[in-house]
C-alpha cells in the first residue's frame, strides 16, 4: 500500500512538472499563460474527480485500504487549485486588488471560482489526523461533505468560462453525475433495506 | 492558380510619411533576391525569422498600417479560432493543411441589391484590384490580440464594381459550407454556414479589407484561405473567413454568433473596453508574445477612422 501511495504521490506531481518543462521549452503554443492557467484548473478538477472515485472503488472492490489514498489526492486538488488561483491573481490581474474585487463581484464564473477555492481551505486545514480527532469523526465527515458542493461549483465554473463548445465541461459533468449518482443510489438502497428489515 | 500576385506598387506622394520611409526599406530589400529572408524584415520583426519567403512582391504600402511589433508568423498561423476546423486554437492549423482543395475552383458569388451581380472564380475576382500590405491590430473577443501584416485590397473597391442600389443597407458574407473539407462543420457548434455582416458604410470604410494573404504569403487554410474579411476595429469573429458569398441586403444580417448568443454577441461587436462581454471584462487584452496585459483601446485604436460611423448611437445597446 505504501508503495502504491508513493507512486501515486510522484505521478500526481507529473502534470506540474510537465507544465513547467513545456513552458520553458516553448511547447504551450502562442498563448502559454492562458494554457497554463487553464491546465492547472483542469488538473485540480481531475484530481477532485479522482478523490470522489475512491469511495465507489472501495465499494466495488471491497479493498477498503484504498481510502488511505484519498487524503493525498484531496491535497493535490488544493495544490493545483492554488496554482490555478495564483496564476489568475498574478498573470491575469497582476495582484491589482481593486481589479480582483471588481472581477469577483462582476463575473459570475470568477465569483464561483473564488468561492470554490475558499471552500477548499477548511478541508485542507482539517485534513490531518489530529484535526479529525479534534472534530470527531461525525463532524469531520459532515464538514468534508463540502467536497460535493465544491465539485458541483467547479463544474459550473468550467461550463461558464467555455465560450461555445461545451463538450469538454459536459464530459466532466457527466462523470460527476455518475460519481454522485452511485452515492445516491447506494444511500437509497441502504435506506430501503433498513426500512424492510424494520417492517 | 493564383494570378496577379506580382504587382507594381504605386506610391502616392501624399502617403510618404516617416512611417512610409520606414516601410519602404523593406520594399527596397524585397527586390534584392539574394538577401536572406530574415534581413528582409524590419528590426521590429526580429522574432519573425521563421516566416517564409514572400510570394506577393512589391506590395503597395498603406498609411493605415500600424507601426507596432508584429506577432510572429508562427503564432499567427498556429493560434486560430476557426470553428469549421475545430473549436480549440491548435486544430485549424492541423486540419486545414489541404484547405481549400486546389482541384475545386473557388467560386465567389456577389448578389442581392446591386446592379452588377456575378459569380467569379477566385482569380477573376481579385484580378482588377491592387494588392497592398496593411499592418493591423487584431483583437479577439476572448481577450487576446495580435499585430498582423495582411495582404489585400479595400472591400470598398469591390463594392464599387458591384454597384449596390439604394436598398443595399447592409452587406452579408457567408463562409463555405463543406463538411467534407471542414470537419468542424460535422458538429453543430454554430448554425452553419458561418455568416457575418456589416452596415454598408462600415463596409465602405477604407480600413475594411478583403485579405488574400499575410506576411507576404497566400493565406493558409487556418487563416481563412483563399479570401477573408478583415475589420480591424471590430472583434475578430467579424472578420469572416473563406468567403463564398457576398450579398447586398436591406435588413441587418443575423450572424452566426448573434444566433449562438444574442445577449453576448451583437451585430456591431466594435472593440470597446467599456462594454464588457457578459461573462468577462474587455478592458484589457493579452498581446500574444507579451507578458503583461495591455489596455484595450476604443475601436481597437482606430477611433479617428471609424468613430464617426457611430455618432449618436448608444454603444452599450448597439454592442
Amino acid at each position: 500500500m505504501s508503495k502504491l501511495k508513493t507512486t501515486l504521490f510522484i505521478a500526481s506531481l507529473f502534470p506540474a512538472i510537465w507544465l513547467v518543462y513545456a513552458l520553458l521549452t516553448d511547447q504551450l503554443g502562442a498563448n502559454p499563460i492562458e494554457s497554463i492557467t487553464r491546465d492547472t484548473g483542469l488538473w485540480a478538477l481531475r484530481f477532485l474527480w479522482l478523490t470522489l472515485l475512491i469511495t465507489p472503488l472501495c465499494w466495488l472492490t471491497g479493498w477498503n485500504k484504498l481510502i488511505t489514498l484519498r487524503r493525498m489526492l484531496g491535497l493535490y486538488v488544493f495544490f493545483y487549485a492554488l496554482l490555478h488561483m495564483l496564476l489568475y491573481l498574478w498573470l491575469d490581474q497582476f495582484f491589482d486588488i481593486n481589479e480582483i474585487i471588481k472581477d469577483i463581484i462582476k463575473r459570475p464564473f470568477i465569483t464561483i471560482g473564488f468561492f470554490t477555492f475558499t471552500a477548499l481551505i477548511p478541508l485542507v486545514i482539517t485534513s490531518n489526523n489530529a484535526m479529525v480527532k479534534r472534530l470527531g469523526g461525525k463532524r469531520w465527515k459532515k464538514l468534508h461533505r463540502l467536497t460535493y458542493f465544491i465539485a458541483i461549483a467547479s463544474s459550473i465554473h468550467f461550463y461558464m468560462l467555455v465560450k461555445q463548445d461545451k463538450s469538454e465541461p459536459l464530459f466532466y459533468i457527466a462523470l460527476l453525475v455518475v460519481l454522485l449518482g452511485v452515492r445516491v443510489y447506494r444511500h437509497q438502497k441502504k435506506f430501503a433495506t433498513l426500512a424492510s428489515s424494520l417492517s | 492558380m493564383f494570378i496577379g500576385k506580382k504587382r507594381l506598387g504605386e506610391m502616392p506622394a501624399a502617403e510618404i510619411t516617416d512611417h512610409q520611409v520606414y516601410l519602404n526599406r523593406r520594399q527596397f530589400l524585397n527586390g534584392t533576391a539574394t538577401v536572406a529572408t530574415a534581413s528582409l524584415l524590419p528590426l521590429s520583426m526580429a522574432n519573425a525569422e521563421t516566416s517564409p519567403e514572400p510570394t506577393f512582391l512589391d506590395l503597395k504600402k498603406s498609411s493605415f498600417s500600424m507601426d507596432e511589433k508584429l506577432t510572429s508568423y508562427d503564432s499567427v498561423t498556429t493560434y486560430n479560432n476557426f470553428y469549421e476546423f475545430g473549436t480549440d486554437k491548435a486544430s485549424p492549423a492541423l486540419l486545414a493543411t489541404k484547405f481549400p482543395d486546389k482541384s475545386k475552383p473557388w467560386r465567389v458569388t456577389i448578389e442581392g441589391e446591386c446592379d452588377k451581380p456575378g459569380e467569379y472564380d477566385y482569380d477573376d475576382l481579385i484580378r482588377p484590384f491592387t494588392l497592398e500590405e496593411r499592418i493591423y491590430r487584431f483583437r479577439c473577443v476572448e481577450g487576446w490580440s495580435m499585430v498582423i501584416p495582411w495582404v489585400g485590397f479595400p472591400l470598398a473597391d469591390l463594392i464599387k464594381r458591384a454597384q449596390p442600389n439604394s436598398r443595399a443597407k447592409y452587406v452579408e458574407f457567408t463562409t463555405l459550407y463543406d463538411p467534407e473539407q471542414m470537419p468542424g462543420q460535422r458538429r453543430k457548434v454554430l448554425d452553419w454556414p458561418y455568416v457575418e455582416g456589416l452596415r454598408i458604410d462600415e463596409a465602405m470604410n477604407p480600413l475594411t479589407l478583403l485579405s488574400v494573404g499575410l506576411y507576404g504569403q497566400e493565406l493558409l487554410g487556418q487563416n481563412g484561405a483563399p479570401i477573408r474579411l478583415v475589420v480591424p476595429w471590430k472583434y475578430g469573429f467579424k472578420s469572416i473567413k473563406s468567403i463564398v458569398n457576398i450579398r447586398f441586403v436591406e435588413e441587418e444580417p443575423n450572424s452566426a454568433w448573434m444566433k449562438a448568443g444574442p445577449r453576448e454577441y451583437g451585430f456591431y461587436s466594435n472593440v470597446n473596453p467599456d462594454v464588457d462581454h457578459p461573462r468577462w471584462s474587455q478592458s484589457r487584452e493579452r498581446r500574444l508574445g507579451e507578458f503583461l496585459k495591455r489596455k484595450t483601446e476604443l475601436y481597437n485604436g482606430y477611433e479617428e477612422h471609424v468613430a464617426h460611423l457611430y455618432t449618436g448611437m448608444d454603444l452599450t445597446k448597439s454592442f
